[in-house]
């Protein structure tokens, strides 16, 4: 634990809560004016949020405290991935917790915590969404752990600061060829976790089609306010992640007012143009079946398996 | 005599004197006697592990007790931690009978066995010679055998079951005996001391034998793939208490077995290939075990094949440890097999907490249907909290018990890959993705448990009328869950205990893993800190909620509908169920898994566009029985006909019989001599 981890991840904290509903906002924006409409603005998802949290808290008869302590519990696991994860200063906040595996783990308990809730209403709608997101789940993990275990087998660690370090050290790691395709299995998991187009559309509420709205259905006022907060943040965090495992310069690595604000403003350009690039690519992706995706994971599977086996041979 | 012994004595002491006393004494206070004897002689167990875990080595040698080899006992280290792991279960599982067993069986034998059972067990890990060996493992398939059968009138397939289970375990047991034959010939004595110092001479081929020979039996007792055919039968018939003693404590005897033969009497004899049979059988028992608990509906079915992937992933740890230490790597093995061993210590603690729940369940409902259930948390709360902490500690998210060793066990695996050989590397990343499908699957399975069976709306009369448990079986849940949090939380509390054991194991300090806040990983880097990881989550948490509330309208939560589409109010018949919950994954699997459905239409006897009931039905059965099993039985069967014929009831023709045998065996006889 250090000044330079403390400072950070107070910032990095900062930075994502405040951010993320801007991030969503960019790419509404982006889409919408690549589709030919006006939009709504990038501030729109903060009023939003202002509105909802403003609003009376509801409780859905028959639903029990899963229910309820899910929309803060959402939250907190992204904001302690957004402090700990290595996003403006290599330093951790808390070190022993900034663990690839952890870091992920944390963020599946977040969906799992969702799905629950999405059982507990013992509506249709919610089982059905629990039921299509933890199948996603399932098969995400391995890929997810496969393309960790590339990532992390040559720098012998997975200590997410361990592994953006290394990168920083050595810049030619990430034109190697076992980085290139973790990157791209990497960036298909972080559209199925984060329920992007094409394996779940964040705009839609038709029942055949929708997984993550689907568990969220009974959420209202400030609860649904915190729902939409934490799934934008934890966008935000899967991006920040991905530009930082890959392309870590700019980041803060000493203590100082310069390198901090460096730090911070190349986060937000690398994530944002992240954004700006899935919210392009949305424009021209339609929605895949249900029972497509799994192909897709596969595909994502074999990518990440090559990586380690790239990894190892051509050492 | 030191604490060990001491330990030990008391343990046989109360076992057999319980017995004795739960025969004797009338009905009603027959499960207090029997759960409480069975409960100290865990305590004694328990006490007697820890003992050996700090040091204390202790030997007890009988020559005079059994006719032809003796008695003799030795502590290690090794056994000790089964020591510890089988009394700790059999503690929770003791106090949690006083309430059960009362309406689950209750007749005299069943009640006697019970401690002797938890004896057997004890006695298993602590056996220092063949013959001790043997015995008690014989004792151990005996008592749980019978105890499997107690509610045999009830219930019809609790006799198939039994008859599962008695002809797995005894073949396991033949398989154990030859392997343990050839080594014993070989050392020209039955005692492991013996067997350990005849290790060196032995040659390699020779080795290899006697290891597959104990991996087929042990595998089979620890449910690893293909023999766990028994496992979801038996465990889940036989009383709830039982369960849990079989699911976390015997199986793991299975891993003991392997440990014993395989690191520690074989020595490092035993080829390099083996450990990675031994590695990949895990990791296919791990996915299948759990792929199969995903698409059950039964409650404790699943429980017993999720028994089948945690075992496999303790012989994932097992295997790498071996493959490792093969290659020479100490810090590596210590470090696989550092996390095998934790996993057995969590599995058994999770494990046992979520058979005693699904028992409670049970008890309060009669049916262990998941598609029966629902809406329990109203009416058992207690129970519904216990389950939940069991399920998040099973399925490996933070901050769970499972999600410290298979992180630890993922570490050994990370770095192993620069450390082997061409095929170490490419097995680990396959153990890798195992593990994580695994973990994927867990979660979802154990989200189809908790979230079906106890949350949303009751589907069924019984569940809506379940009432909690009484107060000795919520003691036993609760004494499980609190043990699970520990080990949650302060991993750091335990390792150190297995560090000796793992240690003496593999002829080395042990692996290196120091903190007591964070888990680190001396020689490679690797921290991980459980404690602050569920302590930022808790403050993370609490600031949302603070946050929230002071931005909300008004603090108090206004009740209201939930959203049925308009069409009125919301019925059980509309939720999702176990079976469609798991439906998606099926179709996903459905290669594997290969289920069989049913839609049948019926229509209305005017039109045949007008549809009148529509039924669905789906199984899904464990294909490698069927694919496996199935053949054998029906050979065996046909053969059995065949032989029938020669059976005809005439006395002349069975004594013409002998007399052709004898003449043939004289025949041969003179032609080889």
């Amino acid at each position: 634990m250090t000044v330079l981890g403390i400072v950070g991840g107070a910032l990095q904290a900062v930075l994502v809560l405040v951010g993320s509903p801007l991030l969503i906002g960019l790419m509404r924006q982006v889409r919408a004016r690549l589709e030919g409409r006006a939009g709504a603005g990038i501030g729109q998802p903060w009023r939003d949020l202002r509105k909802l949290l403003a609003k009376e808290r509801v409780n859905p008869r028959g639903t029990s405290e899963i229910f309820r302590i899910t929309p803060p519990l959402l939250v907190a696991t992204s904001l302690v991935v957004a402090v700990v994860a290595p996003f403006v200063t290599t330093a951790s906040a808390i070190p022993p917790v900034a663990d690839l595996f952890a870091v992920v783990a944390l963020l599946a308990m977040g969906t799992a915590t969702l799905a629950l809730a999405g059982l507990d209403t013992g509506t249709a709608f919610g089982g059905m969404g629990a039921s299509r997101e933890m199948t996603i789940i399932a098969l995400v993990e391995p890929t997810l752990l496969v393309s960790i275990f590339a990532l992390s087998a040559r720098v012998g660690s997975t200590n997410l600061a361990d592994v953006v370090t290394s990168t920083l050290h050595d810049p030619a790691r990430v034109l190697s060829p076992a980085s290139l395709l973790a990157a791209v299995a990497l960036v298909v998991l972080i559209i199925a976790e984060t329920g992007r187009l094409p394996v779940d559309n964040p705009s839609t509420h038709l029942e055949l089609t929708m997984i993550h709205e689907a568990m969220t259905l009974e959420y209202a006022g400030p609860d649904l306010a915190l729902v939409e907060l934490a799934s934008a943040m934890r966008l935000s965090v899967f991006l920040g992640l991905l530009a930082n495992l890959f392309l870590p310069w700019g980041i803060a690595s000493t203590l100082g007012p310069v390198a901090l604000l460096v730090g911070a403003v190349v986060l937000v350009i690398k994530v944002g143009l992240l954004g700006v690039v899935v919210a392009a690519a949305e424009v021209f992706t339609a929605k895949l079946r249900l029972f497509r995706v799994p192909e897709l994971l596969a595909g994502s599977f074999l990518l990440s398996l090559l990586a380690v086996a790239v990894s190892f041979f051509l050492a | 005599m030191n604490l060990v012994q001491t330990a030990l004595l008391t343990a046989g002491l109360v076992a057999v004197l319980s017995a004795v006393a739960a025969a004797a004494v009338p009905a009603p206070a027959r499960s207090a006697v029997s759960g409480g004897g069975t409960a100290l002689t865990g305590l004694a167990g328990l006490i007697a592990g820890i003992a050996a875990l700090s040091g204390h080595i202790a030997t007890v040698d009988a020559p005079d007790l059994l006719p032809l080899f003796g008695v003799s006992l030795a502590v290690d280290r090794l056994g000790g931690v089964f020591l510890a792991v089988t009394g700790g279960v059999a503690v929770t599982a003791g106090i949690y009978a006083v309430g059960y067993a009362r309406r689950h069986g209750n007749s005299r034998l069943v009640s006697a066995l019970l401690p002797v059972f938890v004896l057997s067990m004890l006695l298993v890990t602590v056996a220092a010679g063949v013959g001790t060996f043997l015995a008690c493992w014989e004792l151990m398939a005996l008592a749980s055998l019978l105890l499997v059968l107690t509610e045999h009138r009830r219930r019809a397939e609790v006799a198939e079951a039994g008859r599962w289970y008695a002809v797995m375990t005894h073949l396991g047991l033949i398989f154990i005996l030859a392997g343990l034959m050839i080594a014993v010939a070989h050392a020209g004595g039955d005692s492991f001391a013996q067997l350990r110092s005849a290790a060196p001479q032995l040659s390699s081929t020779t080795a290899g034998v006697v290891f597959l020979l104990a991996l087929i039996g042990f595998g089979s007792k620890a449910g690893i793939l293909p023999l766990h055919a028994w496992l979801p039968r038996a465990h889940p018939e036989a009383p709830s208490h039982v369960s849990a003693l079989m699911s976390a404590a015997m199986v793991n005897l299975g891993v003991y077995g392997i440990l014993r033969i395989g690191l520690d009497l074989l020595g490092d004899r035993v080829p390099r290939y083996w450990w990675l049979v031994v590695l990949l059988l895990g990791a296919l028992s791990a996915v299948y075990g759990i792929l199969e608990a995903a698409m059950n509906t039964d409650l404790k079915q699943l429980l017993g094949y999720s028994t089948t992937e945690n075992m496999g992933l303790v012989l994932i740890g097992v295997g790498a440890a071996g493959l490792f230490s093969a290659a020479g790597d100490r810090l590596l093995a210590g470090l696989a097999l550092a996390a095998a061993l934790l996993h057995v210590v969590n599995h058994a603690a999770f494990k046992s907490l979520l058979f005693l729940s699904a028992g409670s369940v049970l008890h309060a409902t009669g049916t262990r249907d998941l598609d029966q259930l629902g809406g329990l948390r109203r009416g058992m709360p207690f129970t519904t909290a216990a389950f939940g902490w069991g399920g998040l500690a099973a399925s490996a998210l933070p901050p769970g018990t499972a999600f410290v060793s298979e992180w630890l066990l993922l570490q050994a695996l990370i770095h192993g890959l620069n450390s082997a050989g061409v095929a170490t590397t490419i097995v680990l990343p396959i153990a890798v993705a195992a593990i994580a499908l695994t973990a994927g699957l867990a979660v979802a399975t154990f989200i189809k448990a908790f979230g079906v069976g106890f949350l949303a709306r009751p589907r069924s009369d019984a569940a809506a009328a379940a009432r909690e448990s009484p107060a000795p079986m919520l003691v036993g849940i609760g004494l499980a869950a609190v043990v699970c949090g520990v080990l949650a939380v302060a991993p750091t509390l335990v390792l150190p205990g297995l560090a000796p054991a793992v240690g003496e194991l593999l002829g080395a300090g042990g692996p290196e893993i120091s903190g007591l806040l964070t888990l680190r990983l001396d020689g490679i880097t690797g921290s991980l800190s459980p404690l602050l990881l569920s302590l930022a989550l808790l403050v993370a948490m609490v600031l949302a909620v603070v946050a929230v509330r002071a931005m909300a309208a008004r603090a108090a939560r206004r009740a209201t509908r939930l959203w049925d589409c308009g069409a009125g109010p919301l019925s059980a018949r509309m939720e999702y169920t176990a079976t469609s919950f798991a439906e998606p994954l099926q179709r996903v699997f459905d290669n594997v898994v290969a289920p069989e459905t049913d839609v049948d239409v019926s229509h209305h006897a005017e039109s045949r566009y007008l549809v009148s009931a529509v039924a669905y039905r789906r199984r899904v059965h464990d294909r490698i029985e069927q694919r496996l099993y199935q053949p054998v039985l029906d050979a065996v069967q046909g053969w059995g006909r065949a032989a029938r014929r020669l059976a005809t009831g005439s006395v002349h023709q069975y004594l013409g019989y002998g007399f052709v045998a004898l003449v043939a065996l004289l025949i041969v006889l003179a032609v080889t001599r």
